[in-house]
């Protein structure tokens, strides 16, 4: 007799052998042979976890989505020069905006503004303002403006210093401390504010005529109420010249709607994980109920308790990866989807959601297999295979 | 015979149904708490956006150009026309009375600050604050506390407690807010700084020792001036009942193409749709209607954003709702997909009896629609508690659940639930009653 042929040695072999062979056959076979109850889990899970995952990625995305659209208000920080006097006491205005634009960061946007007091030909006051248009105009979305000016020597009027200056839309005179200027109104401009009683310029002509340059810089910048107002600090030390203040009417409007809605969409997504976390729990524990029988062959056969629980339990975790991997690339989809359709902007794939994901659907798919477990435990197989 | 075997059914089977009816109960909870939710949404947020202020301006008909650079104005101050203050109340009077959250009249004035050579010119502006008014029966408050949600007073209390922000939502006690028949002022920041002045201390505008009450900061031009009582304004000026100025904050509706078109132009049908509907347009229409001599326009910053943000979030929600709704149906089905397979034995048994597949469907089905209805009652009341505990500890308000929500909500469970148990059912009658009984399922 070799010392690998004794019968115990071989029957250790064997069941060696086949033990591992057998744990990953049974969990395959278990699944293709009740493929109808096994698809329904898996698809409980599947939906369940592309819920969780697009509710995630909605909850974190929406935030910046909302911002953007919140910065169609305008600006909300002013940069002003202290004491009326203009930016460029100290810097070229063109270095000043740069400067702004660096320090809040990309897609930020600057817009230089100008003012004088002019007067008509008639002796009335009138407001002229210096700007950057290609600029006014993307910051200042909710100006209602027929045609912007593109020529030299034209004007954007308001509304209401039209009917004053050029009623008939003809061209018009202005002067400024004696020096005279003439302009052509390429477009009236409508805001229902102080604009309305304005008249806009370009502001190297706005420069030319009054020798004003920029006082004031309007400033729409990205990013929650803490760090604008960090980056106003670090801008202040910069520009020590300028005084840099937050628009509190727009900051405080924008935290104000944003913490409200990310706090409905918070107790909305944790309201429909658990919903979908049910789902799951009800299908599973169906699932795993229904396999009495396999669980009491499996222990008339003599197998431990430890590795019939273990089955289990690797089957639902089986279950909880595979589902979540999948639900995971469809609830992208749907958030992707969703993004599309309400905010014309899709949304963008958060990857670090799903270990979230994955965790989740493991401890619940586990939950599921061990509740009823612990309930057939109690019972003899002897019962469940009678059909009792 | 029938209903005994329902009746026994729920008797002996209390843990599996009391299962697939908390299934039933958490997943109407949940769709009918995410309903009211996006259900009022809209109005929710359209007064959350009321905190950007007011969205409507009235001026004068004649009104001059303004000649203002930097908060200062230069406009000679009794040039022009005015509104009278009398006219204001009637607003309460408009068909959209209910969607105005308030209006403030501001009048400015340029004043001297300091007797003698020293004398410095500064604008007041006088407004509202908290003013009482009333209209008919209804009696009301209105002012810059309301419509200018933003502005923050630091100032004493007059209990002597300590100095605390002024908002209205934080304090009620009104610390260092003027009262509208009072003659104190509130004191822009920059300017408080400028002058050295604290709460407390008088200050001498156009030759009147008047108290300063507290400090406004604004973030915008007010932090360069002072702020008044609206009948001290009056009095400087020597204008008794002068506006020039009226700022309304209303609640409406997200413009679209029907709401920009000229009324004069309207068949009288479509002018009542548009008058009876809460657009920035026709809600300025009868603005200038109750006010004479008025010309009311939409603030385009406030006014036209608004209507985007609004619509973002109402379609998030509704969105959102749509996947509980899903998530809630499937839940459902689950549970009682599951409790209706366990029982494939007690078909066999009844079949072999002679029972019918009719009979067996009808069996479950009528125990399907009892679960329904149990679960749909406790689920809508557990759902309109939800959704009264996310509005309480969200938006500070009440979420309104429409009772007719009640038979709509019973009506979906219902129906879920059949759908749920339906291929169930289908499967457990279409069973072979020999391997049923055999237990060989």
């Amino acid at each position: 007799m070799g010392t690998l042929n004794t019968p115990k040695q071989v029957a250790d072999r064997r069941a060696q052998a086949t033990h591992t062979s057998m744990f990953a056959r049974m969990l395959l076979r278990a699944a293709v042979l009740r493929r109808r109850r096994a698809t329904a889990a898996l698809l409980a899970m599947i939906v369940a976890a592309a819920v969780a995952t697009a509710m995630m990625n909605l909850y974190v995305d929406v935030q910046a989505k909302l911002r953007t659209e919140f910065r169609n208000y305008g600006a909300n920080v002013v940069v002003v020069a202290k004491d009326g006097q203009s930016l460029s006491g100290q810097f070229v205005s063109a270095d000043v905006l740069a400067k702004v634009e660096s320090t809040f960061g990309a897609k930020t946007l600057a817009v230089p503004f100008s003012y004088a007091v002019a007067r008509t030909k008639d002796g009335q006051s009138v407001v002229v303002v210096g700007t950057d248009f290609t600029r006014a105009r993307q910051l200042n979305h909710w100006w209602k403006v027929n045609h912007w000016p593109d020529a030299h020597g034209e004007a954007l009027i308001g509304m209401r210093a039209a009917t004053v200056v050029s009623p008939n839309r003809q061209p018009f005179e202005l002067s400024f401390q004696g020096k005279e200027i003439q302009l052509a109104p390429a477009g009236m401009l409508q805001t229902g504010a102080g604009e309305d009683s304005r008249i806009y310029l370009d502001q190297s002509e706005f420069q030319s005529w009054t020798g004003i340059a920029p006082s004031t810089i309007e400033v729409a910048a990205n990013g929650s109420t803490a760090e604008i107002e960090a980056l106003i600090r670090q801008l202040a030390q910069i520009l020590p010249g300028a005084e840099i203040r937050p628009v509190r009417q727009i900051m405080e409007g924008e935290a104000n709607v944003l913490n409200k809605t990310r706090a409905t969409l918070y107790a909305s997504a944790a309201l429909v994980i658990l919903t979908s976390a049910l789902c799951v729990l009800a299908t599973l524990i169906g699932w795993v109920f229904d396999r009495r029988h396999d669980f009491a062959i499996m222990k008339a056969l003599g197998a431990s308790e430890r590795l019939v629980n273990g089955f289990f339990a690797a089957e639902a975790a089986a279950l909880g990866v595979v589902g979540a991997i999948l639900g995971f690339f469809l609830g992208i989809g749907v958030a992707a989807w969703i993004g599309r359709v309400n905010f014309h902007a899709p949304v963008v794939p958060r990857f670090g959601v799903f270990p979230y994901v994955l965790a989740g659907s493991v401890a619940v798919a586990l939950i599921s297999a061990i509740l009823p477990i612990t309930m057939l435990r109690r019972v003899e197989p002897a019962i469940i295979l009678r059909g009792e | 015979m029938f209903p005994r075997i329902v009746y026994e059914s729920f008797r002996h089977q209390a843990r599996r149904k009391l299962l697939a009816g908390i299934a039933i109960t958490l997943g109407v909870a949940v769709a009918t708490a995410m309903i009211a939710v996006a259900t009022d949404i809209g109005d929710k947020i359209n007064r959350e956006l009321r905190s950007y202020g007011a969205n409507l301006i009235v001026t004068p008909q004649e009104d001059t150009l303004d000649v203002e650079v930097g908060g200062i104005n230069l406009k000679p101050p009794s040039d022009g026309t005015f509104l009278n203050e009398a006219d204001l109340p009637k607003i309460r009077g408009t068909f959209w009375h209910n969607n105005i959250v308030g209006f403030s009249p501001m009048l400015p004035v340029t004043v001297k600050l300091g007797g003698g050579s020293g004398a410095k010119d500064v604008t007041l502006v006088g407004t509202y604050f908290n003013k009482p008014l009333h209209f008919g029966r209804q009696d009301f408050t209105t002012g810059v506390r309301i419509t200018h949600p933003w502005w923050k007073v630091e100032g004493s209390c007059g209990d002597g407690a300590l100095p605390r922000s002024g908002r209205v939502e934080d304090s009620p006690a009104a610390c260092g807010w003027p009262n509208d028949d009072s003659q104190n002022i509130l004191v822009g920041e920059r300017l408080a700084t400028k002058l050295a002045k604290k709460p407390g201390e008088t200050l001498d505008v156009a030759g009147r020792q008047l108290t300063i009450s507290g400090i406004l900061s604004t973030g915008a031009a007010e932090d360069d001036q002072i702020v008044a009582p609206l009948a001290l304004a009056q009095q400087v000026l020597g204008k008794p009942g002068a506006v020039r100025r009226l700022y309304v904050s209303a609640l409406t509706k997200p413009q679209d193409g029907f709401a920009t078109r000229d009324p004069k132009t309207m068949t009288p049908e479509v002018y009542d749709r548009w008058y009876c509907s809460p657009y920035v347009q026709s809600i300025a229409y009868q603005l200038q209607e109750v006010i004479p001599h008025s010309h009311a326009e939409q603030i385009r910053q406030v006014a036209q954003n608004e209507g985007t943000v609004l619509t973002r979030i109402k379609g998030l929600m509704l969105l959102v709702t749509l996947a509980a709704l899903f998530a809630s149906a499937l839940a459902v089905s689950a549970a009682m997909a599951t409790a209706i397979f366990e029982r494939r034995i007690e078909v066999g048994l009844m079949k072999a009896l002679g029972a019918g597949n009719l009979a067996v469907s009808a069996i479950f089905f009528a125990e399907a629609l009892l679960l329904a209805l149990v679960g749909g009652i406790a689920g809508f009341s557990a759902g309109a508690l939800l959704a009264h505990q996310i509005g309480r500890s969200i938006f500070n308000s009440q979420i309104s659940i429409e009772p007719v929500l009640f038979p709509i909500i019973l009506v979906i469970a219902v129906f879920v639930t059949f759908a749920g148990s339906a291929a169930a059912i289908r499967r457990a009658v279409k069973f072979d009653p020999v391997f049923a009984l055999r237990g060989e399922g």
